[in-house]
């Protein structure tokens, strides 16, 4: 067998990388007068060898490369795979509704790719502080995106309302890291796994690991951490939307995964009433506050609060059951979102002239397959079998109710009632039959290549996942178990700092 | 077992599917759309009659099953199959297809292929809830079909469509997620989302009686909604007065009644019988309370939809009586009520077409202008209030006549009172519209008489209902053994011929 190279275990990361690096270098020897666009065909085509080299990385026998801080497994190819996958559509979606005469469209482009990165990293990183970095190397880039549309008042005010509330939150989750480190002389995720469990005073542990949360669940936008939401999704152009409502999430739900199954395992009596909670509070106050939304963006933020309380749901199932659902709820849930959006991108123009739910009465009239796409997501978000919605849900109260909460899967399936209002409003103003005249349909109802593919890639996604699941469903499995049975030290053996077999703190 | 016989339920499902995709890509060009429709409800009309031509009678368990596993984890099979109770509905919805083409022929002018592509898709589903056996397909179909009659209803509403669809379609779902948490619990328990296999174990007495009690109440509620059983009815009368015609006649009934039969009797028999006391008054006070209301309406969709309250409720009298008599006639009665109700949902469609107003004072005298018109409406009312000779009067005399003998004499002289009721109101609706002097709205406007094309599917109803009605022995026996649980068999057999006898004794006096 091959000896695998510790270069191996960055392929994607690498690739987008110099995707990155090569768009920007492009973007500043063009002359100014000319059109940015093909950079973003650039930015999809080495987002596209990314997901190929992700797929490749399955070959490789499950391990951890530079010195145990990035691991590629089952887990990470999940992860990688569905973070470029929603990256791509972005992309095609950002080509045909970024505004051409805009000189900035490079950065956009090299922007989304770099986040990219981080947010591939975050999936694979095995050590605190690699994690750390990941983070913000993601972080930073959607701070930037959301202030992209400069002239107006709301994008700045939203990119500096999340730089803001998203640093303190980065903070959080390194005050826990460094709590973690204190309790046990490392950051190696396994290393301190193992010795959290000798460590004698676990005030420490237990500090960390709540910091560390509220650090998680603020990217993950869950209650009570949520209010930076509804502003940030209101003010941020529509496909950057599409973007940072679901990659960093998904990154974000795998470093959640990662924190709570692989690094507190032990502390399972003490993380699970807590995510308990937190799914119970995300999903009721996201759906009652979505109930009285009129803007479309704002009542889909409300929404994605939501949801993140259904996966949330799927914390409480027991061992691999819980972390497949979670893992195959992510992926459903960033088809279907980030096809609503796509929808909304094209309805409300990149002005966001359309906004209100109002505008969307008579959509089907004016333009009928918009119509019917905008309907058929909210479908899918309302979880009507047959789509992906459905099965996310589907799997994460199964695993609520096998891990004994009957009462969360029942809250849960009350709340999905609840919910079927507010997208049932949007679904049928849009179908109504408009007062006025219809309007000749605007021009932004044209539907470009790029943005037809974005739309294309995201049905099929969702379609697949409601009526042929399995494949997807078995791919979540393996992640599960390779999450439960981290690499033993012999099948790679890295030297981790301090090779330790006793607990190394006796205060 | 030949390979139509394997693929006909499947192809049942996929006709119609196909035809949507075929509608949503040919252009809204002349009445494109409106063809391609009529012919895929034709198609699939003829492959629904293929069904009784090789069903075989007296053949117990499902037939043309297929049982293929779809979904690993956890483990749903697309599990599909028929029986006699089943047969007969699933070719009525076939029926219904083409009529509810030619009833929107005219009467859809905007977005035709949006409307017959989620017109066709409703079939779809409609299929899929009466040949799924196993509790997730069945599942996912019966929440499927709320979804393109929810839109349709937004669509075309006559005043406030979307308000009558969110309600209609909440009034379903909410009860359908204590209906899936019941579901699960069966799979957590069992491991099997199967009919037969759950029957068996709900019936081994191995599961905790109290959550099986409370699991029939969450199926129990999930379809006395969808029926409605009485208290439940509210989304009803919104319903019936927004959604397009064609629509219209599917909404209420087969559904939620077939459900019952299968899900909650068939399934939960003895927490059935438990419940049916409470069911059998709640159902006579739906046929009363449902006459009433009927005949104090102005507008006649929501007559409609009372009158539908009332003959539903008997239905449900009938089912909950627990005599073999009684639930073959209450299914006698779904096909019929079915089939009455399409025919006065056309002939009303097309008044309102022509006179844009669903209030009955505004009309008066149309029997003069319209005399074909006025004479299938007699017809289609005469078989929905069980006129001997046709179709209505089989089973209301069915579930009458087991109510008296087998459940309670008191409560079946106050069902029949409603069936009185129902004559009332529908004739007096027939004597409103057609008769008296001639109304200012009937004679300022020339309305057209029903033309050759809506003949061609009008009088095959009426034949219907005239064949429902004369010879009943073509359906019953097919019926009766579908509703008849197994172990049961010898007794089954005994009763039958009491029908008979009973149906000659009637049909000769």
């Amino acid at each position: 067998m091959n000896p695998v190279l510790d270069i191996d275990r960055i392929v994607p990361e690498l690739i987008l990388t110099c995707t990155g690096v090569l768009v920007m270098l492009i973007d500043a020897t063009l002359p100014s007068a000319m059109v940015r666009r093909p950079l973003g065909w650039v930015a999809a085509l080495g987002t596209t060898f990314a997901l190929w080299a992700s797929l490749w990385q399955l070959s490789l026998p499950q391990g951890t490369g530079f010195y145990g801080t990035v691991e590629t497994s089952a887990f990470t190819v999940f992860f990688h795979v569905l973070i470029c996958g929603i990256v791509l559509v972005a992309l095609l979606l950002t080509l045909d509704t970024l505004p051409t005469d805009s000189h900035h469209q490079g950065e956009f482009y090299a922007l989304i790719v770099f986040g990219a990165v981080g947010m591939c990293l975050l999936t694979s990183a095995v050590e605190l502080l690699v994690v750390f970095i990941a983070l913000e190397i993601s972080s930073i880039s959607t701070y930037i995106l959301a202030g992209y549309r400069k002239s107006t008042a709301r994008s700045p005010e939203a990119a500096i309302k999340y730089f803001l509330l998203g640093s303190f939150a980065t903070g959080f989750l390194l005050y826990g890291i460094a709590l973690i480190f204190g309790a046990t002389g490392t950051t190696q995720v396994y290393e301190a796994a193992r010795l959290i469990a000798f460590a004698p005073d676990r005030t420490f542990v237990v500090a960390g690991l709540g910091l560390m949360l509220i650090g998680i669940l603020f990217k993950v936008s869950a209650a009570p951490f949520h209010i930076w939401t509804p502003d940030v999704y209101e003010g941020s152009p529509t496909p950057a939307v599409a973007l940072m409502s679901t990659a960093p999430k998904a990154a974000a739900f795998a470093l959640l995964l990662r924190v709570v199954y692989e690094l507190f395992p032990t502390l399972h009596a003490l993380w699970h009433p807590l995510l308990w909670a937190v799914a119970v509070l995300s999903m009721t106050v996201g759906n009652l506050a979505a109930l009285r939304q009129q803007n479309v963006k704002r009542m889909l933020a409300y929404s994605s609060i939501a949801h993140a309380g259904y996966l949330l749901a799927a914390f409480a199932g027991l061992g691999t059951s819980g972390i497949a659902a979670a893992a195959f709820y992510t992926a459903a849930y960033a088809a279907m979102n980030v096809g609503i959006f796509a929808v909304i991108t094209l309805v409300g123009g990149y002005d966001e002239a359309r906004s209100m739910v109002e505008d969307y009465r008579g959509l089907i009239y004016r333009a009928p397959l918009l119509g019917c796409l905008l309907i058929f997501f909210l479908i899918s978000l309302v979880g009507i079998p047959f789509t992906g919605g459905f099965f996310g849900k589907f799997y994460s109260f199964s695993a609520a109710v096998g891990g004994g909460a009957v009462v969360l899967a029942i809250i849960g399936l009350l709340n999905s009632g609840l919910a079927a209002a507010y997208y049932l409003r949007l679904a049928l103003t849009a179908a109504q039959r408009p007062v006025a005249s219809p309007e000749p349909s605007h021009p932004s109802a044209e539907i470009g290549v790029a943005v037809g593919a974005a739309l294309l890639l995201s049905v099929a996604a969702t379609l697949c996942l409601g009526i042929v699941p399995n494949e997807v469903l078995r791919a979540a499995e393996s992640a599960a178990h390779t999450l439960q049975s981290p690499p033993g030290p012999g099948l790679n053996p890295a030297p981790t700092p301090g090779d330790l077999t006793e607990p190394p703190l006796r205060p | 077992m030949n390979s139509i016989d394997q693929s006909i339920l499947t192809l049942l499902l996929l006709v119609p599917l196909a035809g949507a995709v075929l509608v949503a890509l040919v252009p809204d060009r002349a009445k494109l759309p409106n063809w391609i429709a009529l012919l895929t409800s034709l198609v699939t009309f003829g492959l629904t009659l293929h069904l009784p031509a090789h069903f075989v009678a007296g053949q117990s368990g499902f037939q043309f099953a297929v049982n293929r596993p779809w979904i690993e984890r956890p483990a749903i099979f697309y599990h599909v199959g028929i029986d006699g109770l089943s047969i007969w509905l699933v070719v009525l919805v076939g029926l219904l297809a083409p009529v509810g083409v030619v009833a929107s022929w005219n009467a859809i002018k905007e977005r035709r292929k949006v409307f017959f592509a989620l017109f066709l898709i409703q079939q779809t589903a409609m299929f899929g809830v009466f040949i799924s056996l196993d509790l997730m397909l069945y599942y996912g179909f019966w929440e499927l079909s709320l979804v393109p009659m929810a839109i349709l209803i937004a669509m075309y509403g006559r005043k406030d469509g979307p308000k009558a669809a969110t309600k209609f379609f909440l009034f379903t779902f909410i009860p359908s997620a204590p209906l899936l948490v019941a579901i699960l619990w069966l799979y957590a328990k069992t491991g099997s989302f199967d009919l037969a296999y759950l029957q068996y174990w709900v019936a081994s007495g191995a599961l905790p009686a109290g959550a099986l009690c409370w699991c029939a109440l969450a199926f129990l509620f999930a379809f006395a909604v969808k029926v409605p059983v009485f208290p439940l009815h509210g989304w009803l009368a919104d319903s019936f007065s927004e959604a397009p015609v064609a629509l219209a006649m599917v909404i209420a009934g087969k559904l939620g009644l077939y459900s019952l039969l299968r899900f909650h009797i068939g399934l939960f028999p003895v927490q059935a019988r438990a419940a049916a006391p409470y069911l059998v008054a709640l159902a006579v006070i739906g046929i009363l309370y449902g006459a009433c209301l009927a005949l104090a309406q102005r507008d006649f969709w929501r007559l409609l939809a009372f009158a539908a309250l009332s003959h539903l409720s008997l239905i449900v009298l009938g089912l909950y009586g627990f005599t073999l008599i009684g639930s073959t006639g209450a299914v006698y009665q779904i096909l019929s009520h079915g089939i009455a109700d399409a025919a006065l949902f056309l002939l009303l469609g097309w008044l309102y077409d022509s006179y844009a107003t669903s209030q009955i004072n505004a009309y008066g005298g149309l029997a003069a202008k319209l005399p074909r018109t006025a004479t299938l409406f007699v017809i289609a009312t005469l078989a929905m209030i069980g006129l001997p000779m046709l179709s209505g009067f089989i089973g209301e005399f069915l579930v009458l006549s087991s109510t008296f003998g087998g459940v309670s004499r008191s409560w079946a002289s106050l069902a029949t009172l409603g069936v009185i009721l129902g004559a009332a109101y529908m004739l007096w609706l027939v004597q409103r519209l057609f008769y008296g002097s001639l109304s200012d709205l009937a004679s300022s406007r020339r309305a057209l008489d029903v033309g050759l094309g809506q003949l061609l599917i009008l009088c095959p109803l009426a034949v219907l209902m005239l064949v429902l009605g004369l010879a009943p022995n073509v359906w019953l026996p097919t019926i009766q053994f579908g509703v008849h649980p197994p172990h049961a068999r010898p007794a089954a057999f005994a009763q039958q011929d009491m029908v008979n006898l009973e149906l000659n004794r009637e049909v000769q006096r």
